[in-house]
């Protein structure tokens, strides 16, 4: 993708070069033609409604290639494929706190198998921060009291910058790190030597300790949904819209349950707020979803055990 | 009818005479006195402001940050921008090019609202005064944009202090709108019809449109910033069921016209200068003249292209980006038809003309790299980076700095009765040119190798491109130094100016320089179209006397 980022770039660079070029020519040509000189006086146009419509008419087709194409670009980086793994990110004041499904955690670095999509559920702790790899020609702001995603398929093992690209603070400029992206087998080295939990097993203990699951059994029916195979579904409220229980849904149930009550249900849930923290949140959420049937191709990760092989994911 | 030289030294009693004493200066209601006001208020801050900027600059020759400490240069860089919009760009060329000359080239005796003008010019001081205490009192550390909840719930500088401050100065930018548009639209001489109004003119009145509409909508939301801040209500928090992205929408909305506040009556100077050195009428009058028009209305509906990263919808994202192109284009009709008026044209390198050519220049570089922004799939790379940062300081400083200052060199002698060097202004020009562009073209080239915005420090591999880029601010800095030295120098040691030493088009040539209180002995009557070159025998001299 960085190298259609890339292409649409070096287009626009070619007809920015063009026009500059020709404006310069232009001026420059006619500032030397028609200087001033003695008994010659200028000459009076009005002007030309064909030459304005003219030259109105063909740089807006022009830049609508450059909408179309980069229009086309966005929507595809806004739209991460069905099989992208998963990995959770944290952003605080002023570090990165990454979070794999199977539990692995870093600080300001992100280990990622060459080749394979990844999908990054991002929130912010605090403030305001971005997500930036120069590198892929990415970036998303992180945002407090949501997730934000992003996408990326690392087609080259190395290092690449991670820069937080939005003002934060005092060390807005020292939130940096590094994207480390290795072969499958080096990968799948690293993913075993620091596993814990998995993220779901860890929101499941939460989804116990915290008492969600006297209300929301998959048994009988509870006070609360059962939960069950709700991701990414519709929900039918009590008001009497329908949204789509995705990441973001889940967490602002937990947050503030009033929000969106579930039609046939009471409000009677509490509110979970300063009880669980963003990480702890990330773990319930993914338990959650992991309650769910995994979107295709993201079988051999979801029932894996620690230290998932990346190196046998099926092509899309 | 030709101008009349005269030939005399400055007439006895003139705008500049008439009346002695701080009182008389104070209290004026002259128009033309509270231009001056403006001029030295706003040429503090505009040091003051280039000040901040040489402290970011020297702090960027390093990658590390050993200049000053991090809050420090937040701080900084944040006092830099604010001073720079807030208290220069968005007042300069309508406070004192405009207030000066507005009445003028419309054959009044002063604006609608006169005392009203100088209430504008009190507010202006007032949030002046209140942000230099901030300033002096531990400042803000939250980028002008002040996002939140950064700037509600986390910085704890005086976030309420320099809120003040904007909001005040606010006002001060919407009783001039107010003004402009009331005195053109009811006290136009007779016989100068809309069609006939110089274009400086038309470019004033689309910026005081935006002016009035949408500076409310930045007080409100200082406002809400202050309320939060002092009682959480959670307008913008989130723990509290507030939405951040609610003050980026609110913020911009406003933000994004103030940018064409302050390039509109820049781009109107530019066609006063074009038209007088080349010696012949616009092309295409009225698409020039519309064309502010049409700025300033879909100026009003490209706000969110500062946010395609920011967490809004995908297709919110497509209509900003498609409706972001489509405000590009009658800038791009202005630039066409400034160029097409060089033809056949009768061409003078003066100090003004050579300021134009550098906005055309400029602006055109500055406006096409918009376009870069504007295109979603660039943008996600490059904003947030000093792509941004180059492209705004081309279309401002390349862009309005260009354009007041060729103004000012162009309406100095009417406004002062002298003449300055124009040797030395033609090398100040080439420096400020040349500086610029070393500046920060450099920057366009860091962006897009990803070197993010408000970076205290950065990585090594960025060093060498900051460096250019410092070598072109000291350079820039000497070019804006110059004509500060030999305005005031002229003031003494100047050549008397005559009434029209341009032999210009323009009612405010036909009044002597400088001009008397009222403007006019006799309240012009115009039987003529705007730049009516044809009818005005051009001078011997190409430059005028005493350079």
């Amino acid at each position: 993708m960085s190298g259609q980022v890339d292409a649409l770039y070096i287009y626009l660079l070619f007809v920015a070069a063009v026009m500059t070029a020709l404006i310069f020519l232009a001026v420059t040509v006619l500032a030397i033609k028609y200087r001033r000189k003695p008994g010659v006086e200028a000459h009076q146009i009005e002007g030309s409604t064909i030459l304005e419509i003219g030259w109105s008419v063909i740089p807006f087709g022009v830049m609508l290639t450059f909408f179309i194409w980069g229009a086309v670009l966005y929507f595809k980086e806004r739209t991460p494929p069905a099989d992208a793994t998963e990995v959770y990110v944290v952003a605080k004041q002023w570090m990165w706190k990454i979070e794999h499904m199977e539990g692995q955690r870093e600080i300001n670095e992100l280990h990622v198998p060459v080749g394979q999509n990844v999908k990054l559920i991002m929130t912010s702790q605090d403030v305001i921060h971005s997500f930036y790899i120069p590198a892929f020609r990415i970036k998303q702001d992180v945002l407090p009291g949501r997730y934000t995603t992003l996408w990326f398929k690392a087609t080259k093992p190395g290092h690449y910058h991670l820069f937080c690209a939005e003002y934060c603070g005092t060390m807005h400029s020292g939130m940096g790190g590094d994207i480390v992206v290795m072969d499958p087998q080096a990968y799948a080295q690293w993913a075993a030597a620091g596993a814990s939990a998995a993220l779901h097993d860890t929101g499941k203990q939460l989804f116990l300790s915290l008492g969600c699951a006297s209300c929301h059994r998959s048994d009988v029916q509870g006070r609360g949904p059962n939960l069950a195979g709700i991701f990414d579904k519709p929900v039918l409220l009590q008001d009497g819209r329908t949204v789509t229980a995705d990441d973001n849904y889940l967490r602002e149930s937990i947050l503030d349950p009033t929000a969106k009550i579930v039609s046939g249900f009471k409000p009677v849930m509490p509110t979970f707020q300063g009880l669980v923290d963003e990480e702890q949140l990330n773990a319930l959420v993914a338990y959650i979803k992991s309650l769910s049937p995994p979107a295709p191709g993201t079988a051999a990760l979801q029932n894996a055990p620690a230290g998932a092989q990346y190196g046998n994911t099926q092509q899309q | 009818m030709a101008s009349e030289a005269i030939a005399n030294p400055e007439p006895k009693t003139n705008y500049l005479t008439n009346g002695y004493g701080l009182k008389s200066w104070l209290l004026t209601t002259d128009h033309k006195r509270i231009a001056l006001l403006y001029l030295i208020s706003v040429t503090i801050f505009f040091f003051l402001g280039g000040f901040f900027a040489m402290l970011i600059r020297l702090e960027l020759l390093t990658p590390q940050g050993d200049l000053m400490q991090a809050d420090t240069y937040n701080k900084v860089f944040t006092m830099h921008g604010m001073i720079m919009v807030f208290f220069f760009l968005i007042p300069v060329v309508p406070a004192v090019l405009g207030n000066f000359l507005v009445p003028i080239m419309i054959g009044a005796k002063d604006l609608a609202f006169p005392r009203i003008n100088l209430l504008s010019w009190y507010l202006y001081v007032i949030g002046g005064i209140l942000i230099l205490h901030c300033m002096l009192t531990g400042g803000v550390d939250t980028g002008w944009t002040f996002y939140t909840p950064f700037s509600t719930a986390f910085t704890n500088t005086k976030i309420i202090e320099a809120g003040l401050a904007v909001f005040v100065a606010g006002f001060s930018s919407i009783f001039t709108g107010l003004n402009f548009i009331v005195t053109i639209h009811r006290m136009r001489a007779p016989g100068l019809t809309w069609d006939r109004l110089p274009l400086f003119l038309w470019a004033n009145y689309a910026t005081s449109l935006i002016m009035i509409l949408g500076t409310p909508v930045v007080a409100i939301t200082i406002v809400l910033v202050a309320v939060e801040r002092l009682f959480h209500l959670g307008v913008f928090d989130p723990k509290l069921g507030g939405d951040p992205l609610l003050f980026q929408h609110l913020f911009w909305f406003y933000s994004h016209p103030a940018v064409y506040i302050m390039i509109l009556p820049s781009m109107g100077v530019i066609s006063e200068l074009i038209t007088c050195f080349s010696r012949k009428r616009v092309f295409g009058y009225k698409f020039v003249a519309l064309s502010s028009i049409a700025i300033a209305v879909i100026g009003f509906l490209v706000w969110a292209h500062h946010m395609f990263v920011a967490g809004i919808s995908l297709y919110a994202a497509m209509i900003f980006s498609f409706l972001t192109f489509f405000v590009g284009v009658p800038s791009a009709v202005k630039v066409f038809n400034w160029t097409a008026t060089l033809y056949k044209g009768s061409i003078s390198y003066t100090t003004p003309m050579l300021y134009a050519f550098g906005f055309i220049g400029l602006f055109t570089i500055g406006g096409l790299t918009g376009l870069f922004l504007a295109t979603l799939g660039i943008d996600v790379h490059v904003t947030d980076t000093y792509f941004v940062v180059a492209h705004f300081h081309y279309v401002m400083v390349g862009g309005v700095v260009m354009g007041y200052l060729g103004g000012m060199h162009f309406w100095w002698p009417k406004i002062s009765g002298r003449m300055y060097p124009e040797a030395w202004a033609k090398l100040s020009a080439l420096l400020v040119f040349v500086g610029f562009n070393l500046t920060f073209f450099p920057q366009f080239i860091l962006g897009y190798i990803g070197m993010p915005r408000r970076y205290w420090q950065y990585p090594p591999e960025f060093q060498v491109l900051n460096v250019l880029s410092t070598a072109g601010a000291s350079v820039l800095a000497v070019g804006y130094l110059l004509p500060m030295i030999y305005f005031l120098w002229s003031l003494r040691y100047g050549p008397i100016a005559e009434a029209n030493p341009w032999n210009a088009a323009g009612l405010e040539w036909k009044t002597s320089s400088p001009p008397p209180t009222f403007n006019f002995d006799e309240t012009p009557v115009v039987t003529w179209e705007a730049y009516n070159y044809d009818e005005i025998p051009p001078k011997e001299l190409e430059v005028p006397v005493g350079s």
